[in-house]
């Protein structure tokens, strides 16, 4: 995917714009999503599915964060964010009415028009249903633009699974495909076991007419995309989610390198052929 | 072109300072050529050399000359000036519920004097990585730079390799080529940039005649000519793309202490750290940007594990950033051929040893 410009004027390029927090929501014990508003009036920035925000925590630290919310519904910015560090925890601490510092929107996006009149199918692992959910709700506000459309989510426990709700909602509709696996049930989970990678089989969409976005852990993507080829999904057709350290989000701390790419502005999204022989190589 | 005398020298010093700016310039310090503010011709290290670098040495000599440029150069490079080792990027307060940022305070004005071609090309390189960099641009658009063409080469020295010396082509505001034998002591000044011309003109000096510019030709053909080191750069960023899965990389990880000094030295090197502090009461907070190495551990740290755990894996980023990818993101080679990393590695790793063998195996 080609980069986006630079979002702000040059000077302004480190400089955290302060939101307030409208609302918070708990998804999970441990994640949680944020609702963000620009804290001087005005319309929130407006991103593409897939990109991300640094959100900005004062004075404690800045972390790289998916947009998680509807890129069409003009409402408040939504980051879905899981606590494992003192920047998140700090983050999970926060109420409505907090104020966060953003900068943004950063790096590739998933392509979601481009993808029209293809079957598209999604595949998540975890909390990287967060940045995949702007391409299901532009999947949804575009239907009919779409052949079929899958989606596969896989989570650790049922308790890990995302925006229950909402998933349930989409199972409900009758020209979506909503597979769902955990890789340990518990007692009352009638669902699927197993890892996500096994539902790729399924779904009924045609693997030579289908783009497939994929995000989750690293080990987790290269098996989809391993699964996905198998079916006769062309390279060309299979996008990723990349996670690499991010201290900068503009291509200027160094941290986020893949071989030649940086990962924050030449991604997160990439193409599989694009990645592909890099991933293969340990540690780079 | 003018020929200028010590005194014209003093007289460059002096006009620069006239017009407000600090000079930067090498000097002697801890038995090695620093970088720091200095004010006047005397303060260089004058009668000094330190040309018989190698792996791992570096060795300061008396000169039989009163060569005020008669060295190549030390641990230091500008990069400390335009990208300084710690930086603020922004302060913030607290403001009920939300927070302000300061204005970004003016910029330095320095001038830097003696910068050697190799070192202009690192310049050049970074103003293409920081080209959106608001604190970067500012300190280089008020820096005024005064280059020096290398006479002598330097034993881990390589820019005619790079392309990039030893002789300064463009990017300076003047460029001087010292001229110091028995019969006499000159400078050969040229102007790069109107600022240049226009404080070049108001020196004294005459103007150079063509023996002048003939031994200046002569003097930077001989330190092309003694090149301590050459890096064949055909084909090389391609051969690297091929072998990120070579056994060479763990051969040179038995003997890499990962200490990062070649990245530290390295005048193109970028790569940062990012942090967030807040004052105690926490009412206000500073980001603070300082030098990182991609041989840290933590440089590639991602919650589950830090991707390059391995030497091997970090002395690999190293080398095919700087040779091969450099490329990639940049269209220039992240090295410039300056030989630092090769003098100040602990146990003298030599890049263009390594690259050769890497390409031949
Ligand atoms: C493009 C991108 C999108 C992301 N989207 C989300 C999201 O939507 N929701 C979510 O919960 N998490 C997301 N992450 C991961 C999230 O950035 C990390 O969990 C977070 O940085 C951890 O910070 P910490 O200070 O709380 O933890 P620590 O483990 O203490 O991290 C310390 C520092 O290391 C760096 N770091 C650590 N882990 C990562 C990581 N995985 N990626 C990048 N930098 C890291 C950060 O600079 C962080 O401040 C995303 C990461 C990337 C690269
Ligand atoms: S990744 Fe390593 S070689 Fe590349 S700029 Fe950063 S420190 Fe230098
Ligand atoms: S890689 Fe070594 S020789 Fe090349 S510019 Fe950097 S320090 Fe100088
Ligand atoms: S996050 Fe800093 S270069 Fe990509």
């Amino acid at each position: 995917m080609s980069a986006l410009p630079l979002p702000a004027g040059d000077a302004l390029l480190w400089r955290p714009e302060p939101y307030r927090i409208e609302r918070v929501r708990r998804d999970l014990a441990d994640t949680f999503s944020l609702d963000l508003v620009p804290a001087g009036g005005g319309a929130p920035l407006a991103f593409r599915p897939g990109q991300f925000n640094m959100l900005y925590a004062f004075g404690l630290g800045e972390v790289p964060i998916s947009i998680s919310g509807d890129a069409e519904a003009g409402g408040p910015l939504v980051h879905t964010i899981r606590a494992v560090g003192p920047v998140t925890e700090a983050m999970r601490g926060l109420r409505a009415g907090a104020v966060l510092g953003v900068r943004g929107p950063f790096g590739s996006h998933w392509p979601v028009v481009e993808a029209e009149g293809m079957d598209l199918v999604i595949i998540a692992g975890g909390v990287g249903l967060a940045p995949l959910r702007p391409a299901i709700y532009y999947a949804l506000r575009h239907r009919r633009r779409f052949g079929r459309v899958c989606i596969f989510y896989g989570a650790r426990t049922p308790d890990d699974l995302l925006y229950k709700a909402e998933l349930k909602r989409w199972r409900g509709e009758f020209d979506l495909v909503v597979d769902v696996t955990v890789d340990r049930a518990s007692h009352d989970w009638a669902g699927k076991v197993g890892v996500v990678t096994r539902l790729v089989e399924g779904g009924g969409y045609d693997p030579l007419h289908t783009v497939a976005l994929v995000c989750g852990p690293e080990v987790m993507m290269r098996y989809a995309a391993r699964a996905l080829l198998a079916r006769g999904v062309a390279r060309e057709g299979i996008f990723l989610s990349l996670e690499r350290n991010m201290k900068c989000a503009v291509g200027l701390c160094g941290h986020c390198q893949l071989g030649p790419h940086f990962v924050c502005k030449d991604g997160p999204v990439f193409r599989l052929d694009q990645v592909e022989r890099l991933l293969a190589v340990d540690e780079l | 072109m003018k020929r200028l005398t010590l005194d014209g020298l003093e007289a460059l010093f002096a006009a620069l300072r006239g017009q407000g700016f600090e000079l930067i310039g090498p000097q002697l310090r801890d038995a090695a050529l620093v970088l720091g503010p200095l004010e006047h011709a005397a303060e260089l290290p004058v009668g000094w050399t330190d040309t018989a670098q190698d792996g791992g040495r570096y060795r300061l000599a008396r000169r039989p000359d009163r060569a005020h440029f008669g060295y190549v150069v030390g641990p230091q490079s500008w990069k400390r000036y335009l990208f300084p080792p710690e930086e603020v990027l922004f302060r913030a307060r607290r403001s009920g519920e939300g927070f302000a940022l300061d204005p970004a305070e003016p910029p330095p004005r320095r001038a830097f004097i003696g910068v050697r071609a190799c070192d202009l090309a690192a310049i050049q390189v970074q103003d293409r990585i920081f080209v959106h960099d608001p604190g970067y641009q500012a300190r280089r658009a008020a820096a005024f730079i005064v280059a020096v063409n290398c006479t002598e080469a330097g034993g881990t020295c390589f820019c005619v390799s790079q392309d990039t010396g030893p002789q300064a082509r463009g990017g300076f505001d003047l460029a001087l080529t010292e001229l110091c034998t028995d019969a006499r002591h000159a400078f050969v000044a040229e102007a790069g940039s109107a600022a240049g011309a226009a404080l070049l003109d108001a020196l004294p000096g005459e103007a150079a005649d063509a023996a002048d510019l003939a031994a200046a030709r002569d003097a930077i053909a001989h330190a092309a000519a003694h090149m301590g080191r050459r890096l064949d750069n055909a084909g090389l960023a391609e051969a690297l793309r091929a072998r990120l899965e070579h056994p060479h990389w763990q051969q040179v990880a038995e003997r890499c202490l990962s200490c990062g000094n070649c990245t530290m030295v390295c005048p193109t090197c970028f790569c940062a750290n990012v942090e967030d502090r807040a004052s105690l009461d926490g009412d206000s907070a500073e980001r603070v940007r300082s030098w990182d190495s991609c041989f840290n551990l933590e440089h590639s740290y991602i919650v589950g594990g830090n991707v390059r755990s391995s030497g091997a894996a970090r002395y690999r980023q190293w080398l095919t950033h700087k040779l091969a990818h450099w490329h990639d993101q940049f269209g220039v080679s992240g090295c410039t051929g300056c030989g630092r990393c090769i003098t100040w590695c602990p146990v003298g790793i030599d890049i263009t040893a390594e690259a050769a063998a890497l390409r031949a195996g």
